[in-house]
């Protein structure tokens, strides 16, 4: 098959259910997992008679996601009804944002081979979610539940923009990066509080024209976004090269299968008959709001690798990878708090903490190593009281099993404190090189490189308790006096 | 039991002791009974309600009854009155039972007031004449066989013929004052947004009011006072300060009114004559007595029908969605599938005009025909509304007729649809334009049956629309 005659053209659409206590339009609680139909009012029931009542937590963090997206915050917005009949929504319309987004335009800018691309947003716009409906195998029954009908979401929708599946899985997942950062939802694609639908179409390199295009639906991850695009850019490819016209349809992807299947067609689509809720009053966001929403944000990646390279002055990629999660970071200038070399730090990070987290399966937030604790760790290296190899290999997975332990504590257990001070190494030196006259005279003579054989042999007999950097002051000395 | 004119003598003689409230809610059930073939209630608390009198009593003893105490209420089938049946006058709410209050029922109890029963009405509150409920025809306690208006018709017969005091309706397009003017009483619908719609069964949610029924201006200025004002669960109540409205009615100004009616209203075709003749004298009682009265050109009148029943029959097509038969009410037993499920419930359980004006609503909201429709008939309602606060700025009341005609007879109209909404023909303006209306009664017809003249007033002026309506009513 010949892909690289085509182009894709691809959208995505983009749920992200907020972090609030409480559901958009009710007081009913948003936890996630409790026992069917508890957190649901007469509100969220749509009884006879009740109305919306607008929480006002979901504007803040749908303006909080426009102003990290460069959008343009509406002044003044409305909600529509979406109307459709299905089980679990309620009240037989969804109410949200048609003509009004809270947000509209803006960019998420991803990073691919090293170049960057703006991917440009279309809107964000505030939304209620339905309810779930569980059909129950081997019968015709099928059970409601209602606790997640009104719990707040935002619809992130892009341009179509984004040519490749490489480029949707970077745009995705600096969009879970940057929810997380904003606290304005958990990210967290297995259990649908992110979930996201790609609109795919392609077309002949030089057309002007799109393709019909195919909406696919039900990826869990964003690695399953990648492959469901990419099995939907060679389906279509395949279709056109045999001479078959794409059918605008909605598609299914199986993870199983690695392949999409047709779900329904745009013809069988409902006319919504959105209108403007006459039960809600227009929301109007001051100006006054709109700075106090800009005071609350926490700061942005970007804002963070500019901190970290001009405050911390880190090299640029260890910038990156230190504002990779908000978690991490904060541990980072946690820990800087007490120790002045910030380069050390961040190679203590990206180093063997990163590799424990990984290998713990453990976020920053729940390492059991304190910043505090990691700090003195450090510090023991940094004044020469252990070495990084007895504090990386030896130490820290003692203060990971025994959690509050103090790392002087731990290095004095095992008895591998360095000494650094001269007294103490001076008598093991004196004694190398009165045990090795010869090699002395090799290095008189120019053969500098024995100098690794004296240190070896003076670590050796200190029993890596010298501070290596002392020992070799001391040794050069001593040698060049003889 | 002694004819009382009003709450505050009512008020009276309960601090004087000579009346209890259980003697008053023993007397209003006592005339229900009479009553029952007029079909205005669907439910009657007796015992409950002569629980709560029981207790007011003592209230009254220990000083610490509320501002209602003595005043017997009864309500229109579409508020929610906490574990009691709710139905819109519709088989699709079959054993329905509310788990809360209304926000304008929880002020009422809040106040001590009694609720004596939940009043028969047009099915989800469309209809003229009340013969859409699903509960069967009310009667007008005038003349048996003509109807009391609607769709609050329950709630005007039953403060027609005394079977409570009060009766707290909807006015979504002259529901409280076309029946109030077929039954012979005072009918209030409030400026839009007075009085909280929460836990009022929505029909059209831009146009619904709250009403009030009684036998005088001043009874209902009390309830007034009590229920409207701002509600943390309505975002579209105005948080405008409520006024003492009895107070304000204790003290009229003595001033003269600029006071406007419109030509198409006068010389409309369908306008009864002896309508048009109280109209007329009544115009002349003001001229009379030293106020302006003009006549304008209004050539919007005639647009206000078509965009009420455009916008309301949109919202409406959406309200009444959740009344699917999957959560609660009525579910057809014989359903396969979902499809089935919602076509056999739906069709089984809502009434004829309810279906003909969801399908009217989902027309004009739908794609093809939405700008043609729908935002035409928005553009409308703002020409509308701007040409009567320019009104407003010269003139402090319309007057009009509330109906074209007095109470016509069961089944007259109910052949053609057309005609029956010629019936809200002058009230549905008060709604388009949001601002607040009233109907008092101003004598009788040739047959004897009550005739109603309206009154308009600007945003939020019930206080002035309540003093002129008790000085037209002395006029009479």
């Amino acid at each position: 098959m010949n892909l690289s005659k085509y182009t894709a053209v691809i959208g995505l659409e983009v749920h992200a259910q907020l972090l609030t206590e409480s559901k958009i339009f009710a007081a009913d609680s948003t936890a996630y997992g409790s026992a069917p139909n508890t957190n649901v009012s007469a509100i969220t029931l749509a009884h006879p008679g009740t109305l919306p009542k607008l929480n006002q937590k979901v504007v803040a963090l749908a303006v909080r996601m426009g102003l990290a997206c460069h959008s343009q915050i509406a002044r003044f917005m409305i909600f529509d009804r979406k109307n459709y009949f299905y089980p679990d929504l309620p009240k037989g319309y969804q109410l949200t944002q048609d003509r009004t987004p809270i947000c509209k335009g803006g960019y998420v800018s991803i990073k691919l081979d090293g170049v960057e691309k703006k991917v440009q947003l279309n809107r964000i716009h505030l939304e209620e979610d339905a309810g779930k409906s569980m059909h129950v195998e081997g019968t015709d029954e099928t059970f409601v539940d209602f606790n997640r009908a009104g719990v707040p979401l935002i619809e992130i929708v892009t341009d179509p923009v984004i040519r490749s599946s490489a480029e949707a899985y970077a745009f995705l997942t600096e969009v879970r990066k940057l929810v997380r950062y904003l606290d304005v939802c958990d990210g967290n694609m297995e259990e649908g509080s992110l979930r996201c639908d790609a609109n795919v179409s392609v077309m002949l390199k030089d057309a002007i024209e799109f393709g019909k295009k195919v909406e696919i639906k039900n990826m869990n991850s964003i690695r399953n976004v990648q492959r469901a695009i990419d099995a939907e850019i060679e389906r279509q490819i395949g279709l056109l090269e045999q001479g078959v016209a794409i059918v605008s349809e909605t598609r299914l992807f199986n993870a199983d299968t690695g392949a999409t299947y047709s779900m329904r067609t745009k013809e069988e689509l409902n006319d919504y008959r959105y209108f403007p809720d006459p039960d809600l009053s227009p929301v109007e966001i001051s100006e006054h709001w709109l700075d106090e929403i800009r005071l609350s944000m926490p700061a942005l990646p970007e804002e963070l690798i500019q901190k970290f390279t001009t405050h911390y002055k880190l090299p640029f990629y260890d910038a990156e990878v230190l504002t990779d999660t908000k978690d991490i970071a904060q541990y980072f200038e946690e820990v800087c708090k007490h120790v002045s070399n910030y380069k050390a730090v961040s190679n203590w990070i990206m180093g063997p903490v990163k590799s424990a987290m990984n290998e713990l399966t453990l976020t920053a937030n729940e390492f059991p190593v304190s910043a505090v604790t990691l700090a003195e760790l450090i510090q023991l290296v940094e004044s020469g009281k252990i070495s990084f190899s007895v504090a990386s290999q030896r130490i820290l997975p003692e203060l990971l099993k025994n959690v509050g332990t103090s790392p002087l504590e731990v290095a004095q257990q095992l008895n591998v404190l360095q000494s650094s001070d001269e007294d103490s190494i001076l008598p093991v030196i004196d004694s190398v090189v009165a045990d090795f006259p010869d090699k002395v005279q090799e290095y008189k003579r120019g053969k500098k490189g024995i100098l690794a054989m004296f240190m070896g042999e003076v670590m050796k007999r200190s029993k890596g308790k010298a501070d290596p950097k002392v020992a070799n002051q001391l040794l050069l000395k001593k040698l060049d006096e003889k | 039991m002694k004819d009382y004119a009003t709450l505050r003598d009512i008020q009276d003689d309960l601090a004087r002791g000579t009346v209890s409230c259980a003697d008053l809610v023993k007397h209003h059930l006592r005339v229900i009974h009479l009553k029952k073939h007029l079909n205005a209630f669907l439910s009657v608390y007796e015992e409950e309600a002569l629980k709560q009198a029981s207790f007011i009593d003592h209230k009254i003893k220990s000083g610490t009854a509320g501002r209602l105490a003595g005043l017997v209420v009864g309500i229109k089938d579409v508020f929610a009155y906490k574990h009691h049946p709710l139905q819109a006058g519709s088989k699709i709410l079959d054993g329905f039972i509310s788990p809360y209050n209304a926000t304008a029922i929880q002020r009422l109890l809040d106040e001590d007031a009694i609720i004596i029963g939940r009043q028969n009405c047009d099915e989800f509150a469309m209809g003229s004449s009340n013969e859409n409920s699903a509960f069967g025809p009310v009667l007008n306690d005038a003349d048996n066989t003509r109807v009391p208006g609607g769709s609050s018709g329950g709630s005007a017969v039953a403060v027609q013929a005394g079977m409570c005091r009060i009766s707290v309706g909807s006015d979504t397009g002259g529901s409280v004052r076309q029946p109030a003017a077929f039954c012979g009483v005072v009918g209030l619908k409030p400026t839009y947004s007075r009085i909280s719609r929460y836990g009022l069964i929505a029909y059209a949610s831009s146009f619904d009011c709250v009403g009030i029924f009684g036998t005088n201006v001043e009874d209902v200025a009390h309830v007034l006072e009590v229920i409207a004002g701002a509600d943390e669960y309505d975002s579209t109540v105005s948080k405008k300060p409520v006024l003492q409205y009895p107070k304000e009615l204790s003290q009229p100004p003595n001033k003269k009114y600029k006071v406007a009616c419109f030509r198409e209203t006068i010389d409309s075709p369908g306008l009864q004559t002896e309508i048009k003749k109280n109209l007329l004298d009544n115009l002349d009682k003001l001229k009379t007595a030293g106020h302006t009265v003009d006549a304008l050109d209004f050539p919007l009148l005639e647009y206000s029908l078509p965009t009420y029943y455009i916008l309301a029959t949109a919202e409406a097509s959406s309200n009444l969605s959740r009344f699917d038969g999957v959560r609660y009410g009525y579910r057809s037993p014989s359903t396969s599938d979902l499809q089935s499920l919602y076509k056999k419930t739906r069709t089984e359980a809502f009434g004829k005009e309810v279906q003909k004006r969801i399908l009217l609503g989902t027309f004009v909201l739908s794609a093809s025909y939405y700008d043609a429709y729908y935002t035409k008939a928005q553009r409308v309602r703002q020409l509308i509304r701007n040409k009567m606060q320019e009104i407003f700025k010269t003139y402090d009341f319309i007057l009009m007729p509330t109906a074209p005609t007095t109470a016509f007879k069961l089944g007259e109209h109910t052949s053609d649809p057309l005609e029956m909404y010629l019936a809200d023909l002058f009230s549905v303006l008060a709604n388009v334009a949001g601002v607040p209306g009233i109907s008092v009664p101003c004598g009788v017809d040739g047959k004897g049956l009550p005739i109603g003249l309206q009154i308009l007033a600007n945003d939020f002026e019930e206080a002035n629309l309540l003093q002129f309506s008790a000085y037209l009513m002395k006029l009479n």
